[in-house]
């Protein structure tokens, strides 16, 4: 069976050619990152805009690298969400559409189930049943992943979500937008032990984030430091790496901690750390050394799918179709979605 | 020939078939269903012809202006269904067609066209039919309605004008400057309709003014959709 995966939650359109037999075959995305830059943010209405004038390209490519004739696809997967409702309903109603055209059934995919199997598309790959970690510019959030289809949700950000709270605080440091990257490179200059930040809600019991007081933490941090140095000329650019490593350190180990309570709670060994946030080299450092520690095994999916992308998206509807789910004759998408909701495979 | 129109931009939700100069459709006063609705009244219409997509020899939509969400509805199963079989898509103009149901239901041919924008403008063109075309009076545009000077439009022709669209309903006031001077109709109730754009998207269809699927954009005439941020100072 060979499906069509589209991923328009956010600020990315994924297109993506998953086979059942032979596993990807194709994959390709076209980032808004640069259309929102200037506006530090994702603006919800460009981004529906831009994924509309981009999806029917982008399909085409995929066809066209895998040398596959469209009416010789399967079956069709969009997300339908979690995510901004406009850019979800553009690839839904473009997916929903080629499907009823071709005649093929079509299958509603939940961004976050995309991202929690998104180390299946890799060769070494994580056996039921594991924790993961999803640690994104729009999530955080701890699940215990039992089997396909089955997850219960352990924590979640109560507020800001990890990724948020580093493009955040880098946009107040200057660093521009979408700022986390630049952030974590500035943080490798910085001096360990000058500044201490909070581990926000680590001496409460329970598997929930908060990270938005980091960011008021860091403003103040910053405001504190230039008041000091007014004779200077002001916050350095040392100062600024200084303030990003304790920053960075801060949400890492508060990441670390909490996978470990995670992992202990649920008697489980093996850990997935899922989302663009998982690309960052310190976390991943500290999780896999809390892991050797556990005896246990980290399983982390290629940079390029562990940000919003197709291939995560044509694997679930793959899986979710070959069980026989199919969605009905309406383009559905929704802001909200609960992963509990799922459907058992 | 046989063509399928869909519109989805204002509150009304329809689908109509066109084969060889007749017409069959569906039409449904739905704000918010429209996702829900559309693909099953293409499939209807399809199955009572006992045709299928395969047969059809173009694929029209309301292009804009009219509801952001509405119109990349439209758009993205336009896309959807065309690129299946690279059928030719034929954009037309919400405004137009809501001209076209007007000019039905008065048989005057010139129809001031102002859709409610919201944020205190209109979508507004005056069309008017010319050697059995449509044309603008000017461009589409988004616009105040204190800024437009109906006044002017109406010294420049002699034949009576209709004016059609919520616009009128929300600024009727304002356009005709407190009823200084009158229309010789307003239906502030005029919706565009699947069935206007597919009988307009013959003629251009005809004209050999086609798109292909990954082309079927919408026209949002409303640009400035974001605000730059204020810099933080510390």
């Amino acid at each position: 069976m060979i499906v069509l995966g589209i991923e328009s939650s956010c600020d990315e359109t994924g297109i993506a050619l998953f086979d059942s037999e032979k596993g990807l075959l194709a994959h390709t995305l076209h980032s808004q990152v640069a259309l929102h830059a200037q506006y530090g943010g994702v603006v919800p209405e460009l981004a529906s805009r831009d994924h509309i004038r981009h999806l029917i390209p982008l399909i085409e490519q995929v066809l066209q690298d895998a040398g596959i004739e469209k009416t010789t696809l399967d079956g069709i997967a969009y997300t339908a969400g979690p995510g901004l409702i406009g850019a979800l309903m553009s690839g839904a109603a473009v997916g929903r559409s080629l499907a009823w055209s071709l005649g093929i059934p079509a299958v509603e995919v939940h961004h976050m189930e995309g991202h929690l199997l998104a180390p299946m598309l890799e060769e070494d790959t994580p056996e039921f049943p594991f924790v993961a970690l999803l640690v994104s510019g729009g999530h955080t959030l701890l699940a215990d992943v039992k089997a396909l289809g089955q997850y219960e949700l352990l924590g979640q950000s109560l507020d800001d979500a990890a990724g948020e709270a580093f493009d955040k605080t880098a946009k107040l440091l200057g660093l521009g937008y979408p700022g986390g990257p630049a952030l974590a490179a500035l943080a490798e200059h910085g001096d360990p032990g000058r500044y201490r930040f909070p581990r926000p809600m680590i001496d409460r019991p329970g598997l929930d984030f908060s990270f938005s007081g980091l960011k008021t933490f860091a403003l103040n941090t910053m405001q504190r430091t230039a008041k000091e140095k007014i004779d200077d000329g002001g916050l350095a650019r040392q100062d600024k790496a200084d303030i990003s490593l304790a920053f960075e350190e801060a949400v890492v180990d508060t990441l670390k901690i909490k996978c470990r309570r995670a992992l202990e709670q649920q008697q489980c060994k093996n850990l997935v750390i899922a989302g663009g946030v998982g690309a960052n080299k310190r976390l991943r450092a500290a999780l896999s050394e809390m892991i050797g520690e556990l005896g246990g095994e980290l399983y982390y999916p290629r940079v390029e799918f562990c940000t919003d992308n197709g291939a995560m998206i044509a694997q679930v509807g793959c899986f979710r179709l070959m069980a026989g789910e199919t969605q009905p004759l309406e383009i559905d998408a929704r802001a909200r979605w609960s992963m509990q909701d799922l459907k058992v495979l | 020939m046989k063509i399928l129109a869909i519109d989805t931009a204002t509150e009304a939700c329809s689908a109509a078939l066109y084969i060889d100069g007749e017409l069959t459709s569906r039409y449904q006063l739905a704000p918010r269903q429209h996702s829900q609705l559309i693909l099953k009244m293409i499939d209807d219409l399809l199955a009572e012809a006992n045709t299928t997509v395969t047969d059809l020899d173009a694929i029209a939509f309301g292009r804009g202006p009219g509801s952001f969400m509405g119109l990349r509805i439209a758009a993205g199963v336009v896309q959807g269904i065309a690129f299946a079989y690279d059928i030719p898509v034929v954009p037309v103009s919400t405004l137009k067609a809501i001209a076209q149901r007007a000019y039905e239901e008065t048989g005057i041919n010139q129809v001031m066209v102002a859709i409610d924008a919201r944020m205190q403008e209109v979508y507004w063109c005056p069309y008017r039919i010319n050697h059995q075309q449509w044309l603008p009076d000017g461009e589409e545009q988004v616009i105040a309605p204190g800024k437009i000077d109906v006044a002017e439009i109406l010294a420049r022709y002699e034949e009576p004008w209709v004016g059609a669209g919520t616009g009128w309903g929300s600024y009727a006031d304002s356009l005709l400057s407190a009823n200084r001077f009158q229309l010789h109709t307003i239906l502030a109730e005029c919706l565009p309709s699947a069935e206007a754009i597919a009988k307009l998207a013959v003629k251009q269809f005809e004209a050999g003014h086609t798109v292909s699927a990954a082309e079927a954009i919408p026209v949002y005439l409303r640009n400035d959709v974001a605000r730059k941020p204020k810099p933080i100072v510390l």
